[in-house]
């Protein structure tokens, strides 16, 4: 009896682990041959001087040498990457928390306000990037009008290199909403009775912010912060379209090298060694943001 | 819980309310003017586009630019093969990524939760790390400038992410409702399809419409992948000719701009109530 039923267990068990396997296997596969392969293998062509077919000879430490001594591209393409993170990490957070926390002032409409912030986002392509490219036009761009209405002449925006890439940051700031309506939720989530407390202790709706609202979002701050950067860290498009990385390389950013490296130029090895470069920066970073969570982030559970 | 001084309280509530609202209406001009002005742009001719200061409404509307600027590349197959594999993948996405949910949220078995470490750790891996062995993948079985390589990722999982929502959502059905079905003698496939796939309605929706826009925009992939101009979607399309005519035209790029941004505002607010959920979905996090 006691043999039957033990038999019976296992073969559930067994049921269960074919199941299991049987319905991740199409990720699994993904996952097997998509992504843990291709790590291992560029972190291996990172060492190589792989050609556009993918094959070549080791080469040791020479593309690193060439990345970090010889490449006159890849320290600034490090340097507008993380210029353009630290510019546009920030102030997304703190646009993201200021909206969302309007929106959650129980305002009228909150549906319209609603669409209207997300819409942004998701016409985010190539045919609105163009757009914008247009707007930040130096002669003829609406812009610069409005800017002569109050008496000052606009610079040629995309096409001074002091400028270019805050305007692609202005661009991806634009596009917001998502990050915005997920402050949204996380501020809602908030417990009304936490407000009704204050309240009657007299707290100003300053100090609320600051001593209610503020704290309890940092779980969702923490989420827009971790995914915020390791997006902003692989930018492309936006430079690709509309400066090719210029005026003066001042927009060109990691991804940009990787892609010319990779696709125009054929470099595989070399273009490997700057993947595996972007993902150690990335992973540091992520790290450091990690190590710090304990200090900021409040779990109310 | 009576208020001391509800006179002074309701008029600061009266100021904060008034200035949420201005700044609320501020950002909202900033959100839509780029739109009006893509609009007006699409319909001014060259001479007037290209006039300082700019006309903010055209002088003169012309409806010819849309029909000249669609023109000047065959966005008509570009529409085409976009739409093809925007509907491909999104019923791929849906279907494969609640199947791996699936699999995660009802059956335990050795290394399962060691799996999901791993579903979870590839949120995070930035995709340059993995793209250039995929390309040399995809070269080497000659799927180089066909869609397959759009299309494999949809249909092995549709991406962590979206398995990761499904889970979360049959994680809150009840165990009964497979188990009883699973009693009356229904395979696991047919439990999957017939009872935990219309449970998960919402979040169908939710995954399709967002793949739906995904897919319409993306540009990096079809940038990669695709080389020859028939099989080009309309974002690699519109990048196109803005490189071969850049703003010569700019009327021209414009309307074209906005023909191919309306699918997807049609989406949009076809399926409003979707993409909030979405994001709901997305402040719970686990």
């Amino acid at each position: 009896m006691k043999e039957k039923r033990k038999r019976k267990l296992s073969g559930i068990e067994r049921r269960n682990t074919i199941n299991f396997y049987l319905y991740i296997s199409p990720w699994l596969l993904f996952f097997l041959v998509l992504t843990v392969y291709p790590m291992i293998k560029s972190l291996f062509l990172a060492f190589t001087d792989s050609g556009f077919t993918g094959d070549g000879t080791f080469v040791g430490l020479a593309n690193f040498i060439q990345a970090f001594q010889v490449d006159a591209l890849f320290w600034p393409a490090f340097k507008n990457t993380l210029c353009y993170v630290l510019m546009y990490v920030p102030l997304s957070l703190l646009l993201s928390f200021v909206l969302g926390w309007l929106l959650s002032r129980k305002v009228k409409f909150l549906g319209f306000w609603r669409t209207i912030f997300y819409l942004p986002y998701i016409t985010a392509g190539v045919a609105v990037t163009i757009l914008w490219g247009w707007i930040f036009n130096g002669s003829y761009g609406v812009l610069n009008y409005f800017l002569s209405l109050l008496g000052i002449t606009g610079p040629n925006w995309l096409g001074d290199k002091h400028l270019a890439l805050g305007c692609i940051v202005v661009m991806s700031l634009w596009s917001l909403g998502n990050q915005i309506l997920i402050m949204l939720a996380g501020i809602q989530d908030i417990p009304a009775s936490l407000y009704e407390s204050a309240q009657i202790d007299g707290a100003s709706t300053l100090r609320q912010v600051f001593s209610i609202t503020l704290p309890l979002s940092t779980p969702t701050i923490y989420f827009n912060l971790v995914i915020g950067t390791i997006t902003a860290f692989q930018l492309f498009n936006q430079p690709y379209i509309l400066t090719d990385g210029g005026p003066v390389n001042s927009t060109l950013t990691v991804a940009m090298l990787i892609f010319r490296n990779a696709f125009e130029y054929g470099k595989m090895g070399y273009a490997s060694c700057i993947a595996w470069c972007l993902f150690l920066v990335i992973m540091i970073v992520t790290g450091i943001i990690q190590a710090t969570q304990k200090k900021w982030v409040f779990y109310n559970d | 819980m009576k208020k001391k001084n509800p006179m002074s309280k309701s008029a600061a509530h009266r100021l904060e309310m008034t200035i949420i609202y201005i700044v609320l209406i501020l950002c909202a001009i900033v959100c839509i003017f780029p739109f009006l002005w893509m609009l007006t742009t699409a319909f001014k001719s060259t001479a007037e586009a290209y006039q300082f200061p700019p006309t903010l409404i055209p002088k003169r509307w012309l409806f010819k630019n849309f029909a000249n600027g669609l023109k000047q590349a065959d966005f008509g197959l570009f529409t085409r093969n976009t739409v093809f594999l925007v509907l491909f993948n999104t019923v791929a996405t849906v279907f494969s990524s609640a199947f791996v949910a699936y699999g995660f949220a009802r059956f335990q078995a050795k290394g399962s939760k060691f799996w999901y470490t791993c579903l979870m750790a590839t949120l995070m891996l930035p995709a340059q790390v993995t793209l250039i062995p995929q390309y040399l993948l995809y070269f080497k079985a000659h799927m180089v400038d066909t869609y397959w390589p759009l299309m494999i990722p949809s249909l092995l999982g549709g991406g962590a992410y979206n398995i990761f929502l499904f889970r979360q959502f049959f994680l809150s059905l009840p165990k009964e409702l497979d188990e009883a079905a699973m009693i009356d003698g229904a395979s696991s496939f047919q439990t999957f399809t017939h009872i935990m796939l219309p449970a998960v309605k919402p979040v169908s929706m939710c995954v399709g419409v967002m793949s739906l826009v995904y897919n319409w925009n993306d540009f990096y992939q079809p940038l990669i992948y695709l080389n020859s101009t028939k099989k080009f979607t309309v974002a690699i399309g519109i990048q196109f000719l803005n490189s071969s005519m850049g703003t010569t035209k700019i009327g021209q790029m414009m309307a074209v701009a906005v023909v191919m941004t309306i699918p997807v505002l049609i989406i949009f607010f076809l399926c409003q109530k979707y993409f909030v959920e979405g994001i709901k979905m997305q402040g719970i996090k686990g």
